[in-house]
């Protein structure tokens, strides 16, 4: 199986991975690689166990065998205090947005900034503006609270609070979704401008065969229980598996094959 | 690289000042030296300021961030202040938070105190007023429709009915069966304890007989079902809600007051008789043992006692009052259901709320029995 360009530095390596739920087997001898300063796409269909990776790889979720290497660590061997260095350097956003509902828009992007980093104060109320600029919030979004807040703005808010540490890795669960074709757009566009800038390397679950397009470098297919192709997308496309065939070359695929074309 | 806190110097070149920076620039060495930036840019106003940042070893968005705003906070307009000496890769992040500096809000505005107290006092006021008029459209709406289905009775929902009356009622026998029996014993030692003091062990009999059959009986077990079955209504009723199910039974025909609330209120006004009859005879039980083997009464004379002294009265007394509390906790309890909006702590108030109002309203509706019977010598 392709594993990408190996001169690169592996940010993630998840080797032989197995995960299940009471003898329900989610993925087995999953092999997957992130590197360095890339957006890798994880696609595949419902019940492939895309967030149950991404929740295997954050520590949501211990696997029953392999390992998961994040910064060449094993985050599940590691002990308390390295744990927390790991969790310092990578930020995630959830599939809802997760922000905690007790706080506005800005406490939660300074949680973690009190929390890791001891800064309070006005230093961290400008750190916080800093992130909900740089995602494209208004700056009186900082003071809604997360039940004020449209689907687009809430999930900008958790990428907010996911980048509130300057993380060298960041986890999106289908960032996407729910979201209408031009805050969706806005947002891929995002993602690429912070990577690009910040220089970092992206994990994202997702099904948006735009986003695939706009935004992704790799690919990861997920079926059967672990990774059956994964490269570039041009590389992935012509993969021969008959859910790639009909991912890719369906009508929305041939859709967004076109819109990239434009 | 040196792994070197953030610093800076202040030169004075020719009337420039100029700041030197060096370090590591990152978040977590920034809180030592922001105060000391910042009262450093208050003397910088009108200035012009040129920040050497070759000495910076590593930098993220929050040093670059500082480093602008200190710049920006000289206020010189004449391009002549600017950062030199930045790496390519540190050019690149001051580039990128320059347009991001504009602080945001951080809480909402918050009017005076007292004003803001005077505003939530008037709020809850006129909410009251509103919810306790919506609780009457919703008894009213709920005998509209118990009329309704009396003229069709087609339209009742059996199956449901009895689905409830298990649910609500059968299966809380068992806890509520156990603390009616505590409860009686509680009282039979309380009575014993001081009735012996005027060697009046014998009114232990009335002491328990009485006040288990008009009250403690009832109430408790009212109270207890609306903990466990009142707040069970609203916790279904109001999830429903949130996934749209209400909306989807309008709109598929299906009135929600008749498959969703009577057969809960149906249920809860037939069961909650028969639970407190049986909470009755436990706290009997529980105060006959106690004063069989705590006391010198025994069993034979417990129940001797009790059919000469305990009227039928004080056993109707306090079963007529069941129907009246299981109603007020079943419609209650679907009230608040429906009242549930949107998101997941709503349901949360809205159980807690479920619970309150119904104990209170049940305690209410029992004082105003309580007068009542004195009226009528009952």
């Amino acid at each position: 199986m392709s594993t990408g360009n190996d001169n690169t530095e592996h940010i993630i390596e998840v080797r032989s991975l197995r995960t299940q739920f009471d003898g329900f087997i989610v993925h087995d001898n999953l092999d997957l690689d992130v590197c360095k300063r890339e957006i890798l796409g994880v696609v595949g269909g419902s019940g492939s166990g895309k967030s149950v990776l991404m929740r295997a790889i954050i520590g949501l979720k211990r696997p029953s065998a392999g390992t998961v290497c994040v910064f060449g660590q094993n985050f599940y061997d590691a002990d308390e205090d390295e744990r927390l260095s790991i969790e310092r350097r990578w930020g995630v956003l959830f599939q809802g947005g997760a922000l905690f509902s007790s706080l506005t828009v800005a406490q939660n992007i300074m949680a973690p900034i009190r929390e890791h980093l001891g800064i309070e104060g006005d230093l961290a109320k400008d750190m916080a503006a800093l992130k909900i600029s740089m995602v494209g919030l208004p700056a009186e979004a900082g003071a809604n609270y997360p039940a004020e807040l449209s689907g687009g703005m809430r999930k900008r808010a958790g990428l907010a609070r996911a980048l509130a540490l300057d993380p060298e890795l960041v986890f999106l669960d289908e960032p996407t979704a729910g979201l209408d074709p031009i805050g969706a757009a806005k947002f891929d566009e995002l993602i690429v401008n912070l990577k690009e800038s910040l220089g970092l390397t992206v994990f994202m679950v997702t099904h948006d065969l735009d986003t695939l397009h706009a935004a992704c470098d790799r690919v990861a297919v997920l079926a059967e229980k672990h990774v059956i192709a994964c490269g570039s997308l041009d590389e992935v496309r012509r993969a021969d598996h008959p859910w790639i065939q009909e991912y890719f070359a369906g009508p929305r695929g041939r859709a967004a094959l076109a819109a990239k074309a434009v | 690289m040196t792994d070197s806190a953030a610093c800076f110097d202040i030169d004075l070149e020719g009337g420039v000042l100029k700041m030197v920076a060096a370090g590591d620039w990152r978040a977590r060495f920034l809180k030592q030296i922001d105060a000391r930036l910042r009262d450093f840019s208050d003397d910088t106003l009108g200035r012009e300021l040129i920040i050497d940042m070759s000495k910076v070893d590593r930098l993220d968005t929050a040093g670059a961030m500082v480093l602008q705003r200190t710049l920006l906070a000289c206020g010189d307009r004449t391009e002549k202040s600017k950062i030199i000496g930045a790496s390519e890769a540190h050019a690149a992040l001051l580039e990128q938070v320059v347009d991001h500096l504009a602080p945001c809000h951080v809480q909402p505005l918050h009017p005076n105190a007292f004003k803001a107290m005077l505003d939530r006092l008037g709020r809850g006021v006129a909410e009251a007023y509103e919810a306790a008029l919506e609780l009457m459209s919703f008894v009213g709406e709920t005998l509209a429709t118990v009329w309704r289905v009396f003229t069709r009775p087609s339209h009742f929902r059996w199956t449901s009915t009895v689905h409830h009356m298990e649910e609500a009622g059968l299966n809380s026998i068992p806890i509520v069966g156990l603390m009616s029996f505590l409860i009686g014993a509680v009282v039979a030692f309380m009575g014993a304890k001081i009735l012996r003091l005027f060697n009046a062990d014998i009114f232990t009999v009335e002491l328990v007989g009485i006040s288990v059959l008009r009250e403690f009986g009832v109430l408790l077990t009212a109270i207890l079902i609306a903990g466990r079955s009142g707040s069970a209504f609203t916790a279904q009723i109001g999830s429903m809600k949130i996934r749209e199910e209400i909306d989807a039974m309008r709109v598929l025909g299906l009135d929600p007051m008749e498959v969703l609330v009577l057969p809960r209120v149906f249920a809860l006004v037939l069961m909650l008789p028969v639970i407190a009859f049986i909470a009755d005879i436990l706290g009997l039980v529980g105060g006959a043992l106690v004063a069989a083997f705590a006391m010198d009464i025994s069993l034979a004379l417990f129940m001797s006692r009790f059919v000469e002294t305990i009227v039928t009265n004080h056993f109707w007394a306090g079963l007529i009052k069941a129907p009246f509390f299981a109603f007020v906790i079943a419609v209650i309890g679907c009230f608040q259901g429906m009242e549930v909006e949107g998101s997941a702590e709503s349901l949360g108030q809205r159980t807690t709320l479920s619970v309150v109002q119904a104990l209170f309203l049940v305690i209410v509706i029992d004082a105003f029995f309580a007068m009542f019977y004195l009226e009528i010598d009952f």
